[in-house]
């Protein structure tokens, strides 16, 4: 059977949308892998999948193949219920993350394949499967054997061969993951190129979060095979909704609190850690006397010799360790209360000069905009 | 590095020698005129002339090929499912059963798998009239039935080191389970098909013990018309048959090493 991605199926309205995946629960024995989890995709979609292993990540995307079966709910993809549809009928391919090409066959019969059990035309086999070796450019390799390629060729003939079927969904398990940095961050953007280009959908899982950050318009954070958070980069980094989400996304410094006072416009929370008061130009809507946390990101601290204005938001220390990444620094300092916090400044002057160094008095501040309140 | 010492030399010298030197005293003597087994009486073929118009002989060592050919093709189909079946279908119920009833033929002593083949053929002929008698059939099964657990062996530890992921990766391309088989995972088995059916003819063409009690009138395999003869006293001319047999089977290790090195070496070139 030949899936195309062209012409919208049944129910392909736009505001319909194109993977739903409905109150799904995967049981291994006692063991949840996936915890009633409720997604939609939309078309043309780059989604990430991201969490750390054990997270349900990898369950969840081998159900979308087909090579497991949920416990409870479905998965429609274009509106057709996938219930009981096996792998091999599915609209679906994968990027398998140690790439799985048949050792025995040249790059091409690996590209061709799919089409071949599609009962494709064998003069239009050819012309796919070139163009599609074109497109990642590999033309040149098509009659070599996957162990005389490298890592990153290996790769690109394992995108080939998922797209060629023009399947609906294009599912990714962990595509850059077995590349070297360099090679990474150049696929990405070609990845990139490629979704945009083709429009077919694409389901990423990651355990990596700036990969997650760059590829994805939309990601969602799995924890313990829950869906923890589902939006944009930009909505994670900056609106995390609890610490796990925080942490796993970028460097933050968590503070505990204790709420003092709750406006509508604005609360304030005092916190042992800093030994001062946390003030945030938003309320929070909690009780006063209740436990709180506080994450504040690296770059949004600012360090000064010189003591600011006001009591609020600042917090008084000594330099304790500088990492210099090049293009910024990032501060290990360590709070008069004995609690390290990092900092990071851009390093915007090329001369040392007025640098900070190990063992300068510094007051740390932000603004109330800058510290996310969490509940948990 | 370990310095090969003289002793070390002499060790492996003489580890070989007693080795091989009785299959090459037999060799030689394949070659005597003489028709005392002991004395040499010159160089000649006059055993082979021998050998070739023995149909006795002859007849047994077609006998013990087709034997061998059919068991271990019988074998190697059989063995693959159930190595098959014990790697890649996950923890069934009655896996661990099945995996010791596959192999357990391995550490079963042959005369109590050859005396338990002959009840059960004995008693299929009685209930259902199949097979009748004993003869080449009842041989091809008890092989098939001892050779399977080694095939099964070889088979599941090679596919233990291949990836269940190809097969998957076969059939998110469209291939049914049946399709992905043959077209991924066998292509892959087939250097442990090739050898596990090598082994299972060397077994069955070897075997004595239980082709004794499952054959019958007129299905003598080699091994049984060499172990009667043998009885009455050495004959020269299956000094012949054995040289002939030795001289094909080198000839086929050599030739398989050979190619097989030649393939390994142009892996390394490209």
């Amino acid at each position: 059977m030949e899936h195309r991605s062209a012409g919208a199926g049944p129910g392909g309205s736009a505001a319909e949308p194109f993977v739903r995946i409905e109150g799904i629960t995967k049981r291994f024995g006692a063991t949840v892998a996936v915890n009633r989890i409720d997604l939609d995709i939309q078309r043309s979609e780059l989604f990430c999948l991201l969490g750390g292993s054990g997270s349900g990540k990898s369950t969840l995307l081998r159900m979308l193949a087909g090579f497991e079966q949920p416990s409870e709910g479905r998965i429609l993809i274009d509106g057709q219920d996938m219930t009981g549809v096996p792998a091999y009928e599915r609209p679906v391919n994968m990027m398998f993350q140690s790439y799985a090409l048949f050792p025995h066959m040249s790059v091409s019969d690996n590209v061709a394949y799919g089409l071949r059990r599609g009962g494709v035309a064998r003069a239009e086999i050819r012309k796919r499967v070139a163009d599609m070796l074109d497109m990642v450019k590999m033309g040149d390799y098509a009659q070599r054997k996957p162990h005389q390629l490298s890592g990153g060729q290996r790769q690109r003939v394992a995108l080939a061969r998922a797209l060629v079927r023009q399947p609906k969904l294009l599912l990714l398990d962990e595509p850059l993951g077995a590349l070297d940095k360099k090679l990474r961050e150049e696929t990405q953007f070609e990845l990139m190129k490629i979704q945009s280009q083709l429009g077919t959908t694409f389901i990423v899982v990651t355990h990596d979060q700036d990969e997650a950050m760059t590829l994805a318009s939309r990601m969602g954070v799995m924890q313990d095979g829950r869906l923890v958070q589902v939006g944009g980069p930009r909505d994670l980094y900056e609106f995390p909704v609890n610490r796990f989400v925080a942490r796993f996304i970028g460097a933050v410094n968590l503070f505990e609190a204790v709420l003092i006072e709750d406006e509508p416009g604005h609360a304030r929370l005092r916190c042992a850690e800093t030994g001062g008061v946390f003030y945030v130009s938003h309320g929070v809507s909690g009780t006063p006397g209740q436990t709180m946390h506080l994450a504040l990101r690296p770059e949004k601290i600012n360090l000064t010799r010189d003591k600011p204005d006001g009591e609020e938001n600042v917090a008084p220390g000594v330099i304790d360790e500088i990492a210099y990444l090049g293009n910024l620094s990032v501060y290990q300092v360590r709070l008069d209360t004995g609690r390290l916090i990092h900092v990071t400044l851009p390093n915007l002057d090329r001369h040392e000069g007025e640098a900070f160094e190990i063992g300068n008095r510094v007051f740390c501040s932000w603004g109330p905009a800058s510290a996310v309140v969490l509940p948990a | 590095m370990l310095r090969t010492g003289r002793f070390v030399t002499f060790m492996a010298l003489a580890g070989l020698m007693y080795l091989y030197i009785p299959i090459f005293i037999m060799m030689v003597l394949s070659f005597n005129g003489s028709r005392l087994v002991s004395v040499w009486g010159g160089f000649s073929f006059k055993w082979y002339g021998e050998l070739f118009s023995n149909d006795q002989l002859l007849n047994a060592a077609w006998l013990s090929i087709r034997v061998a050919g059919f068991s271990a093709t019988l074998a190697v189909i059989l063995g693959t499912l159930a190595g098959y079946v014990l790697t890649r279908f996950g923890p069934f119920r009655g896996r661990v059963l099945m995996a010791g009833m596959v192999t357990a033929p391995l550490v079963m002593p042959e005369v109590i798998t050859g005396l338990s083949l002959l009840l059960l053929f004995v008693a299929m002929e009685d209930f259902i009239g199949w097979p009748q008698g004993r003869s080449i059939t009842t041989i091809v099964i008890s092989h098939a039935t001892f050779c399977m657990a080694y095939v099964a062996i070889v088979v599941q530890s090679r596919l233990a080191q291949m990836d269940g992921v190809l097969e998957e990766a076969a059939q998110d391309l469209g291939a049914r389970p049946w399709r992905a088989f043959i077209d991924v995972t066998l292509p892959m088995l087939a250097p442990a098909l090739i050898s596990g059916w090598l082994l299972a003819f060397t077994l069955s063409f070897d075997d004595l013990v239980i082709s004794s009690f499952v054959s019958g009138p007129g299905s003598s395999t080699l091994p049984m018309v060499i172990f009667s003869k043998v009885r009455l006293g050495v004959s020269p001319d299956v000094n012949a048959l054995a040289t002939i047999l030795i001289g094909f089977v080198g000839t086929c290790v050599f030739v398989y090493s050979w190619r097989a090195g030649r393939r390994m070496r142009m892996r390394e070139d490209a």
